[in-house]
């Protein structure tokens, strides 16, 4: 790819003027607006772009956000870090995951202490990486610690297809992949048990593009038919951004609750059929999933079907695995700011007893948590 | 702290700092070393002196090798200082099984080098290890600069300075990055390792008004704006579209997450220079090719002090914060 292609890719969505143009539009429609309107950007990566970009700063007051639970490396309970840690330090493997996970501590520390306790820990750009490491390593075996939402899976699901058309021996899969409507109809649905509540103060979701990318728009239709609440699937560059916002507030002042595409550049209300086939014939639902600061959400994460068990770390370590149950910190708030019911900063350990070096709670494990990304760009107005 | 060491460590950044100061600082504090220089200023203020050990892989990459880095590495911190490099000592220890033709090629880029700052190797050390021991090659350098603009420090930035970058950022950890990952996304990438006396010299000779300079290394050029701002209790606030950034390192940044200012530099160095000489100091350091992209980019305030600020072309702010955790494979 040449670097003219890549600037294409992001050079007009970071353009100073557009911005401003939106923030105008959307100012003159909040101005009608009779009420404060909360809208859920459910990604850690829009999280993300809301945050460095500082698109807070540019909004009227009665825009507010609330930051969902879409971070799959936040989210990983350390039930399953214990899984990976305990899989890494065993002699003859080689574990292979994506990024941030490294530095998640588990109940025995991290994946990064574990290699430096003498375990052979990597990280991959693609998952594809892995057969490479196999191949290099044929004594090892070599197991994929998968993570991720919608996005990654199909990843997941190419490499085991390669995996099995070449008879590789020496590839092995713990599947940690999650979903996000389940987890959205969780939030709306379930009992908060730091403030005794089924209520919750999501007006609006803002979906994630690269999801509907892969799963469709359709994913979503639930929201607005269902339980009136308007969705937007939108890119994650701040003119992206900006404009969903603008679509929003417009359905809000039209007293309509649609689903809508602002990312027409690749979603489709299908999605990609091929990429949901290939997921369709590797994986099945688990029952229930725990998420940190969520607890138990039915339905809400994927396992490899039972005839692939020859490849699945999680069957064949069974007698190894820790399976005890780890509550999450009792002074945690991250439940609350879930539901919008508190901001980072009302947390009582927030950049005291947790930060991104010493995380407490899933919102400050990975750069795109909410507590995380206040932590690091802070939140100046 | 944790009970191992773990490579975020050794990142220049957070868990960088902490490590030493828990560690080393602990045990071997005194006025000099707390003073968290570039290069330690000894003998009544007349030497500067450091330090520095290169581990980079690839050992050759695109626009230079391990030997060059390991020269302008040492005296580019002696540099900064406002000294010129003079005496330097070389303790290099090898793998088992290396070669030799290689092993000449380093040596040869050190040489080379040298000529550049006028400096001279005067003693040194060589030590073979069984194989894996180390990986292929490791290589200190030490080096004694004489002073000759006294009183440049990074404790001193206030709000008479403005901030200049020397040349467009984030080169050599972006072509180091592309190199180990055998990503090909375009020929021009290069690291920017290169010796920055030359430049120094300059500016000095042409009487600019220095308060402090640092060369942007591990961390990148947060981490130096970072630095600053703490030990000089002032608020850095940054004009993100005045940061120069090649389209090569954005494109890499963008497809691997990094921000450009979190990149190594080896040859890109930050100035705090007064208000009234800044034109005058960009124009000095434009006419090196080294300086070409040389621009303003922040000016200092105590909006915030100890913290950098990144102002966005729309209005916006945030903070620029150091690199944490383990981003980067070994770079220099």
């Amino acid at each position: 790819m040449s670097s003219l292609e890549l600037k294409d890719l992001y050079d007009g969505f970071r353009n100073p003027d557009v911005i401003k143009s939106f923030q105008k539009l959307i100012v003159a429609e909040a101005e009608k607006l009779d009420r404060t309107v909360n809208i859920m950007e459910v990604c850690g990566g829009h999280t993300h772009t809301i945050m460095k970009y500082g698109l807070t700063q540019l909004l009227p007051e009665n825009i507010n956000f609330i930051h969902g639970p879409g971070c799959p490396v936040c989210i990983m309970p350390k039930e399953r870090i214990d899984h990976a840690y305990t899989l890494a330090m065993q002699e003859d493997v080689i574990l292979l995951t994506l990024g941030d996970m490294i530095k998640v501590p588990g109940s025995h520390g991290s994946l990064q202490d574990a290699r430096a306790k003498g375990a052979d820990v990597r990280y991959v750009y693609s998952p594809m990486d892995a057969l490479k490491v196999a191949e290099e390593n044929p004594t090892k075996k070599v197991i994929f610690f998968a993570i991720g939402f919608e996005t990654t899976t199909p990843m997941t699901a190419a490499l085991l297809d390669v995996v099995i058309k070449r008879d590789i021996k020496n590839i092995f899969f713990h599947i940690n992949h999650v979903t996000v409507p389940e987890v959205m109809k969780e939030l709306i649905d379930s009992r908060d048990e730091h403030v005794n509540s089924y209520d919750h103060r999501i007006d609006a979701f803002i979906g994630p593009s690269h999801v509907s990318v892969i799963s469709g728009s359709k994913i979503y239709a639930v929201f607005p038919e269902y339980y009136r609440i308007p969705v937007v699937v939108s890119g994650f560059e701040p003119v992206d951004v900006m404009e969903a916002i603008y679509m929003m507030i417009k359905q809000f002042n039209e007293g309509r609750s649609d689903l809508e595409i602002q990312y027409k550049r690749l979603v489709t209300h299908e999605g990609n059929l091929k990429a949901q086939a290939l997921i369709e014939k590797y994986f099945e639902k688990v029952d229930l999933f725990k998420w940190r600061g969520m607890g138990n959400v039915p339905n809400s994460a994927l396992k490899l079907r039972e005839e692939y068990a020859p490849f699945d770390a999680e069957v064949i370590y069974k007698s190894i695995l820790p399976y005890d149950e780890i509550d999450d910190h009792k002074l945690c708030i991250c439940g609350d700011i879930l539901r919008g019911f508190a901001k980072p900063q009302q947390c009582s350990v927030f950049g005291t007893a947790c930060k991104p070096s010493s995380p407490l709670g899933s919102c400050m494990v990975s750069s795109e948590g909410a507590c995380a990304a206040y932590y690091k760009y802070g939140n100046l107005i | 702290m944790t009970k191992n060491i773990v490579l975020a460590q050794g990142n220049g950044g957070e868990e960088n700092g902490e490590l030493i100061s828990k560690i080393f600082y602990k045990h071997f504090k005194n006025e000099i070393l707390e003073k968290s220089e570039d290069a330690a200023i000894i003998d009544g203020g007349r030497l500067a002196f450091t330090t520095d050990s290169f581990t980079v892989s690839p050992i050759f990459f695109d626009g230079g090798d391990i030997g060059k880095l390991s020269i302008c590495g040492t005296c580019n911190d002696l540099a900064m200082m406002g000294a010129k490099p003079t005496y330097m000592t070389c303790a290099v220890i090898v793998e088992e099984g290396f070669s030799v033709e290689e092993l000449e090629k380093i040596v040869r880029s050190m040489k080379k080098e040298l000529e550049k700052n006028d400096a001279a190797i005067v003693c040194g050390d060589t030590k073979v290890v069984p194989r894996g021991s180390v990986d292929k090659i490791f290589i200190n350098t030490t080096g004694v600069g004489v002073v000759q603009k006294s009183g440049i420090s990074s404790n001193s930035v206030n709000e008479e300075d403005v901030i200049i970058v020397s040349n467009e950022i984030g080169k050599h950890g972006a072509t180091i990055f592309a190199n180990r990952e055998g990503m090909e996304f375009s020929s021009n990438l290069q690291s920017d390792c290169t010796s920055l006396w030359p430049l120094v010299e300059k500016l000095l000779s042409e009487g600019i008004a220095i308060t402090a300079m640092r060369d942007a290394t591990r961390g990148g050029v947060a981490a130096v704006l970072n630095e600053w701002a703490k030990q000089s209790k002032v608020c850095i606030e940054v004009n993100e579209e005045a940061i120069p950034v090649s389209e090569d390192v954005r494109g890499i940044c963008e497809i691997l997450g990094f921000e450009a200012y979190n990149l190594a530099n080896e040859g890109t160095f930050v100035l705090a220079v007064k208000r009234s000489d800044a034109e005058r100091a960009v124009e000095v350091l434009k006419t090196f090719e080294e300086g070409s992209k040389a621009s303003i980019i922040a000016s200092v305030t105590h909006q915030y002090d100890g913290r950098v600020l990144l102002l966005s072309p729309w209005g916006s702010k945030r903070f620029m914060d150091l690199p944490t955790g383990e981003l980067l494979p070994r770079i220099c």
